[in-house]
C-alpha cells in the first residue's frame, strides 16, 4: 500500500459498512467501516475490528458505494414538512384525567 | 493509547474566503452543540485540521502496537501473555476506527499509509522511547493509556460526529488497558527489592515523557484557540494536564514509589499538585525524530507493509476471480 518512494498512493481495497446485531431480537446497527478485498474478507475484518468484547451475534457488511443516501442540501424540503404536525403525536390530543385507558 | 501535540503539527490552517454566509451558519450550528456529519459544509481549514489530527491519532495507535508488541513473547504468565496481546490488538483496532474517521472528510486510507511510511506524517513521540523492562509495560498502560484517556474522554464530545463516535468506542475499550497497566505496577511494587527497583526504574523514565504527552503549555501552543472555537478540542493542554498530574501522583503514592520530580508539591492554595519546569527540548528532539527509536519504529512499519504486501496482492487476485461476492456459504439475514 505505503509507496515510501513517494510515488501516488495506490486506490484503496472497496469500502464496506459494517452493521452488528447485537444479540437476538435486535436489529442490526451501523457501527463503521472498513476496507477489504472482498465480502468474505469484510466480515472477517468486521468480526476481528468490531467484535472483540462479545458484541454482535451477527454482521452484515454493505459496500458503501451500493449505499443510496439522501443529500444534506434536501433535509428541509424531506423533513420539514414534518415539524408543524405535532397532531401525529399521541400527546397533542387533550384528554380529561378522569378517563381512564386511553 | 492517544497522541500528544495534535494541535503542533503542521500548517496553520488558512481561513479561506469562503463566504460570510455558510461560514456563519456552520459556526451557529456547532455554537448549539450540533454534530457535523461527513456530507455537511464545513470550512476548509476545519476539514484540514480534523484530517491531520485524526491521522495523527490513528498513526499513534499503529505505532503504540510496537512499544508494547516488544514484550509479548517475553510477558511473565499466560495471563499477561493473554492480557498484553488483547491491549496490542485494541490499540490495532483504535487504528481501523481513526483512519475510517478521517476517511469521511475525502482522503484516502492508502494516502495515510503512505503519508506514516514516508515519515511525513506525525504520531506521538511518547512511541519513540524503548521498552527495557517488562516494567515500562506496566508504565505504559497506567502512565500513557492514563493520559490517553484524559486527553480523549473530552473528545467524545467532539463537533464531528464521525471522530466523536470513534472516540466513546475507543474510550470505552481503552480502560482495562490503564487498569492492567496499574496491576503490572501494584505487582511489582509489592514483590521483591529487584522488582519495586524495576517498578521504580519505568516511573523514573515514562512520567516526563507522560506529562509531555499533553503537548506544549497553552502559551506554546498554536492551535488551541481555534479548535477550540470548533469544539474539536474541549481542554487547553495544561488544564488537561493538570488533571492528570492531580490523579496519578496519589495512585504513586498508593504504590509507594516516587514520582522523579524533586520539586514536585501539593499547593494549598489552588488545590491541585505543582510540577517543576518540564524540559521542552526533549520533547522537541524527539518530535524532530531525534528520540532513542524514531527509526526504529518507522522501519518496523515500513518492514510489516513490505512483508505483507503479497499477501494484500493474493487477496486482490482472489477477489478479482470472484467477483468481490463472497464464495458460497455467506448468507444474508
Amino acid at each position: 500500500m505505503g509507496d515510501p518512494s513517494g510515488g501516488a498512493a495506490p486506490a484503496d481495497w472497496p469500502l464496506y459498512e459494517v452493521f452488528i446485531r447485537s444479540r437476538s431480537g435486535l436489529e442490526h446497527k451501523h457501527v463503521g467501516s472498513l476496507h477489504a478485498a472482498d465480502a468474505r474478507m469484510a466480515v472477517e475484518h468486521a468480526r476481528d475490528v468490531y467484535t472483540r468484547r462479545q458484541e454482535g451475534v451477527s454482521i452484515w457488511v454493505v459496500r458503501s458505494a451500493d449505499i443510496v443516501a439522501s443529500d444534506p442540501a434536501d433535509a428541509e424540503a424531506l423533513f420539514e414538512p414534518a415539524r408543524d404536525k405535532v397532531y401525529r403525536h399521541p400527546t397533542f390530543y387533550a384528554i380529561p384525567d378522569e378517563v381512564k385507558n386511553l | 493509547m492517544y497522541t500528544q501535540a495534535l494541535d503542533t503539527h503542521g500548517r496553520e490552517p488558512v481561513p479561506a474566503a469562503e463566504g460570510a454566509g455558510p461560514a456563519a451558519r456552520f459556526q451557529a450550528r456547532i455554537d448549539a452543540d450540533e454534530k457535523i456529519e461527513p456530507k455537511d459544509w464545513m470550512p476548509e481549514a476545519y476539514r484540514q485540521t480534523l484530517i491531520r489530527q485524526i491521522s495523527q491519532h490513528a498513526h499513534s495507535e499503529i505505532v503504540g502496537m510496537l512499544p508494547e508488541g516488544n514484550w509479548i513473547t517475553r510477558a511473565p504468565t499466560l495471563r499477561r501473555k493473554a492480557v498484553l496481546i488483547a491491549k496490542v490488538q485494541d490499540e490495532g483496532g483504535h487504528g481501523m476506527y481513526l483512519y475510517s474517521a478521517a476517511e469521511t472528510l475525502g482522503v484516502s486510507r492508502a494516502q495515510l499509509i503512505e503519508q506514516l511510511l514516508s515519515g511525513a506524517a506525525k504520531y506521538s513521540s511518547i512511541f519513540n522511547y524503548p521498552t527495557l523492562t517488562w516494567a515500562d509495560v506496566g508504565a505504559i498502560g497506567w502512565l500513557v493509556d492514563g493520559a490517553a484517556i484524559m486527553n480523549q474522554i473530552p473528545i467524545c464530545r467532539c463537533s464531528y460526529g464521525p471522530y466523536a463516535r470513534a472516540m466513546v468506542r475507543i474510550c470505552k475499550e481503552e480502560s482495562f488497558h490503564q487498569r492492567q497497566g496499574f496491576e503490572i505496577m501494584l505487582t511489582l511494587a509489592q514483590g521483591s527489592a529487584a522488582q519495586h527497583a524495576m517498578a521504580q526504574d519505568a516511573l523514573n523514565r515514562w512520567w516526563w515523557p507522560s506529562i509531555m504527552m499533553f503537548g506544549p503549555s497553552d502559551g506554546d501552543s498554536r492551535h488551541t484557540a481555534q479548535s477550540m472555537a470548533w469544539k474539536i478540542k474541549r481542554f487547553s493542554n495544561d488544564e488537561l494536564r493538570q488533571k492528570f498530574i492531580d490523579v496519578t501522583v496519589p495512585q504513586a503514592q498508593f504504590l509507594g514509589l516516587t514520582i522523579p520530580d524533586p520539586r514536585l508539591r501539593w499547593d494549598e492554595a489552588t488545590q491541585h499538585f505543582q510540577i517543576g519546569p518540564i524540559d521542552w527540548s526533549e520533547f522537541y528532539a524527539v518530535l524532530k525524530g531525534n528520540g532513542p527509536c524514531n527509526r526504529e519504529r518507522l522501519e518496523a512499519r515500513r518492514a510489516a507493509d513490505a512483508a505483507g504486501a503479497w499477501v494484500r496482492e493474493a487477496a486482490a487476485a482472489y477477489a478479482a476471480k470472484h467477483g468481490g461476492r463472497a464464495p458460497a456459504g455467506a448468507s444474508h439475514g
